[in-house]
């Protein structure tokens, strides 16, 4: 009897190769033989935030020995010589700007593509980009929101104020409730730019076929089908001429969402004209320069609220950096503007938005997706809001949840898919209490006094969050029961460890009845799944896992007709377990097929090839007075089915941390980290607490010490791991205690919401409300308005509020 | 003008492999690209990840950080090297599988080998051993909790391969 895995801690099957050495990520595809005879790509970037391009000389680089290629915008043409795509246009964005494959005239940041070399190594590529010289004429450059704000100057001439989208939504009328209010209070809150860093950078390796006129491409992306359309148009090829694979990916965390990069269209072009096989394999500091950031927002909130601390009306301002260009539209400041809200109903709420331009990276989707910044500026409020009342955090939350049975729960505004900000399920005051379980909210005083008979200061702190999951369009899925019995599963979306391999196949064996290993998923591969959209907005399990559920009813349908037909039973009374269908609570008593025989019976071949085949002989299904493939049929056991929700799923969470602050160092130490966790119904929660444990030290790593130190001049000062400062083992919670709720989504077959970003989310809150406790004695007063706050960050806040105190 | 090429012996997983190189080709780069063995990953080139990790003789080295020419004389084990002949799992690796202690396994080599040599000098790692033994290796997906679990379990499984009880199978602990 097969055992359901649905709900099962399953060991995932992709490790095996990873921890071999035999994972196959995009620097190392086609490596070995033909590897000899492939070309290595290297690019000039800007050196200068902001420059006009006055000349670009070239020559001597091809007569470097082993150079083959050097281009410059001169040499592209036709598409390819235009701006890269604006790929989410919203009517608010009303000045987006992309930039070029190779820049034209300008550059906006350091970092921005000028020349692109092709040689037979990487080292001999670089000797030749060095070659390349380059006359600037320096433009002022705008670094950081107040200098965009002041617009003194001007990123782009054709973008009065450096102003590219202005946003405003109010459900209610925000001002007159707070006018009306019994208590008000404003806030202004900072949090500074990140950035995904995955381990493995960007990557492209393409290959011409010239025999068939065929480009494949590998590309270490989080849309395969995007990169595919997107080159077909750039490249003028014929969408069924460009194959894209997504290799195995070492992270992506939002940053590969963004696409076509330019050496992903420039890596092809070459590969065609060379006809050799062309790879780019993006190093650290490109990374850091020249792919995309996130994070950097600054807010003004006014907020009306009773004496219970029930919000009568928010009013929320903030200015949202993206950087040079806006590839990927709005959807960042979009969702904090939406997803702000977390649990609550606030009485009537009013937010404005302006995305604005500055010489920097540009800015896409990070994890979260301005979702921290939103949680931030909400939980701070919630703080204050309990601060000015006297009142414990937890309750203040409590009085503003949105109940259980006011569920679906409609916002009034409008989400980044472009529906309503409607919340599907949730139980907001059920997790509120298993979080205060589950760190000792009640006890906490008691271990504040311990502590500080110690001389220790310690501090507690909490923070709420709602993410909307699993958005749209579609994703599809197509299921293959083959004559040996073994399932092949292909879905088009990618995978960059999250385990899709494993939990799709715990899907289609429950399905299907089929022993789990029998089952091998692919993503991410346009020659399997030609449709899909995409890995992002913690949405895989909820498309593609619904998506393959689908299709493998479909197969189990057909796999029922057949086998009714062969066995001359009716197909409500069959049952499939380990791979053998037979009469239910008969198996191995009376008649049975295998899906092997199955397969061959679905397929009315003239020729027979196995033992699976010779087994089908004694069975005869079909009427014989019609066609072997009736009209409505289709030979081959498969299924193939897509899912398209009419709108995202809504998960939720609640963390809370307790933190040690040093009094003389200002070090911050993290005691204990709590979360409880609500994404419906886990599949597989081994690997849901994978992702959350990894979001929290990410989370960590954003509320304490990463941010991307710009100059004023727009250099990126800590453009390196030495200067970055990624979390190590030493900097991340020893244990995090996890509790899950499991309240199931209605939206989707599986009952599932999203569980990839949610762990980052409430970092920045949660630290800064407990260091803010920690900090009370001591300093009372002192508010933490900017994150990450580092030890030396603290240290000056102190200073700053001890001088001010006096 | 072509640079100066060099005849070098590199010892990898005990076979010898001869390669001809430039003076500046990283070993990381002659490992992955030379030898055609891509299990050594390259997440930095500045030293700092630790993900191209290998052990020469025995001891953990950056291969981003050495010349292919530095390592003519050494033997050197890459995370190819870790898996048992018969292709089973090493103990390292089997815990990784069984703890969850990779995600996108970028990472997961440089952990491999530099756990190998750590338990090679502490066979019984407290939890604060096991913290200090990975400490200078980056993950940007499993916030370490798992990795931690997989050095103890590690050891555990090194354990059990060191005294099989006379008489049965290996045993785990």
């Amino acid at each position: 009897m097969s055992t359901r895995l649905f709900g099962e801690s399953v060991q995932r099957v992709e490790d095996q190769r990873f921890l071999r050495g035999e994972g196959r990520y995009v620097d190392d595809v086609l490596v070995g033989t033909t590897g000899r005879d492939m070309l290595h790509a290297a690019v000039l970037r800007s050196p200068h935030a902001h420059a006009r391009i006055v000349d670009i000389d070239v020559s001597g680089v091809l007569d470097l020995d082993g150079v083959h290629l050097v281009w410059t915008h001169d040499d592209l043409d036709g598409p390819m010589a235009e701006p890269l795509p604006l790929l989410i246009p919203h009517p608010s964005l009303t000045h987006g700007r992309t930039q070029y494959a190779l820049a034209k005239d300008e550059v906006n940041y350091v970092g921005e593509a000028i020349a692109f070399v092709v040689a037979d190594d990487r080292y001999v590529a670089e000797d030749a980009v060095g070659r390349i010289r380059v006359q600037y004429e320096f433009l002022p450059p705008v670094v950081g929101i107040a200098a965009a704000r002041a617009a003194e100057h001007l990123v782009h001439d054709d973008v009065p104020g450096n102003v590219g989208a202005r946003l405003e939504q109010e459900n209610g009328d925000a001002r007159a409730a707070i006018a009306a209010a019994p208590h008000t209070l404003s806030l202004d809150l900072t949090v500074e730019r990140s950035a995904s860093t995955p381990l493995e950078g960007r990557g492209t390796v393409a290959r011409w076929d010239p025999d068939i006129g065929r480009l494949t491409v590998w590309t270490s992306t989080q849309t395969s089908t995007g990169v595919r359309a997107a080159l077909a148009a750039k490249l003028g090829l014929d969408l069924g001429r460009v194959d894209v694979v997504t290799p195995d990916v070492g992270g992506g965390f939002g940053v590969k969402i963004n696409h076509p990069w330019p050496e992903e269209l420039l890596v092809p072009a070459a590969a065609r004209l060379l006809g050799r096989v062309v790879k780019f394999t993006e190093d650290r500091r490109e990374h850091f320069i020249s792919s995309a950031h996130e994070r950097g927002q600054v807010h003004h909130v006014e907020v009306g609220f009773d004496d219970e601390g029930r919000v009568l009306g928010l009013n929320v301002e903030f200015w949202h950096d993206h950087g040079a260009y806006t590839p990927y539209g709005l959807i960042t400041p979009i969702v904090t503007s939406t997803q702000l809200l977390g649990p609550y109903k606030p009485g009537a709420y009013r937010v404005v938005f302006e995305s604005l331009y500055t010489n920097t990276v540009m800015v896409t989707p990070y994890r979260g997706a301005g979702r921290p910044q939103g949680c931030f500026v909400m939980e701070r409020t919630m703080d204050a809001i309990a601060a000015a009342l006297g009142k414990d955090r937890t309750e203040v939350r409590a009085v503003n949840f949105i109940q259980p049975d006011e569920f679906p729960y409609d916002q009034g505004l409008i989400f980044q898919d472009g529906r309503e900000l409607e919340y599907d399920s949730g139980d907001y005051p059920a997790s509120l209490q298993r979080l205060k379980d589950l760190v000792g909210w009640d006890d906490f005083p008691k271990l504040r006094e311990e502590m500080a008979r110690e001389g220790r200061t310690v501090g507690i702190g909490l923070a709420c969050y709602v993410e909307g999951t699993g958005v749209g369009p579609y994703e599809g899925a197509h299921v293959h029961i083959e004559t040996s019995g073994k399932v092949k599963v292909a879905t088009g979306l990618t995978t960059q460890g999250q385990g899709h391999a494993t939990v799709f196949a715990q899907v289609v064996a429950d399905v299907l009845g089929v022993p789990f290993e029998d089952v091998d998923v692919v993503t991410g591969d346009t020659r399997r799944m030609p449709y899909a959209v995409g890995t992002f907005a913690s949405r895989s399990a909820v498309m593609s896992g619904s998506a393959v559920h689908l299709a493998a009813l479909r197969a189990r349908e057909k796999v029922l007709r057949i086998a009714a037909d062969a066995l001359e039973a009716s197909e409500e009374d069959l049952e499939i377990v380990d791979g053998v269908v037979s009469v239910k609570g008969a198996p191995g008593s009376g008649a049975s097929i295998d899906l092997r025989t199955v397969a061959v019976l679905s397929n009315p071949l003239r020729y027979a090839f196995d033992e699976a085949s010779q087994a089908a002989t004694q069975f005869s299904v079909g009427d014989p007075g019609k066609p072997p493939v009736a009209e409505d049929d289709e030979p081959g056991l498969e299924g193939r089915d897509f899912y398209s929700p009419q709108r995202s799923t809504y998960a939720s969470g609640m963390h809370a941390v307790i933190v040690e602050t040093d009094p003389e160092t200002a070090e911050i130490k993290i005691l204990k980290y709590a979360v409880v966790h609500d994404c419906g119904r886990l599949i597989n929660p081994m690997i849901v607490e994978g992702q959350i444990q990894g979001g929290v030290a990410q989370g960590v790593g954003g509320a304490l010490y990463e941010r991307m130190a710009y100059d004023e001049s727009g250099q990126l000062l800590n453009a390196s791991f030495m200067d970055f400062l990624m979390p190590y083992v030493t900097e991340v919670p020893e244990r995090i205690d996890i509790d899950h709720l499991e309240t199931p989504s209605p939206l989707n077959p599986l009952g599932v919401k999203g569980a990839g970003e949610a762990g980052v989310i409430p970092s920045a809150a949660v630290f800064a409300s407990a260091i803010e406790d920690a900090e009370g004695p001591s300093h009372p007063g002192l508010v933490i308005t900017a994150m990450p706050i580092s030890p030396s960050e603290l240290f000056h806040l102190r200073q700053v509020h001890t001088e001010e105190s006096r | 003008m072509s640079e100066e090429l060099y005849d070098v012996r590199l010892t990898v997983n005990g076979v010898a492999h001869d390669v001809r190189v430039p003076a500046r080709r990283l070993l990381s780069d002659a490992l992955r690209h030379d030898l055609g063995l891509t299990g050594t990953h390259v997440g930095c080139e500045h030293g700092v990840c630790g993900a191209c990790t290998v052990l020469v003789d025995g001891r953990p080295a950056r291969s981003c950080l050495m010349f292919a020419v530095s390592a003519v004389d050494s033997s050197i084990t890459t995370v190819e090297g870790l898996t048992r002949d018969d292709g089973t799992l090493g103990p390292v690796q089997q815990a990784f599988a069984e703890c969850h202690g990779l995600q996108c396994g970028f990472c997961t080599p440089g952990f491999l080998t530099t756990i190998t040599a750590g338990l090679a000098d502490h066979p019984s790692p407290t939890e604060d051993d096991a913290r200090e033994m990975v400490a200078g290796n980056l993950c940007r997906c499993t916030g370490y909790t798992n990795i931690v679990k997989s050095v103890l379990r590690a050891a555990a499984l090194r354990d059990g391969r060191r005294t099989p009880s006379p008489g049965t199978e290996e045993s785990e602990t």
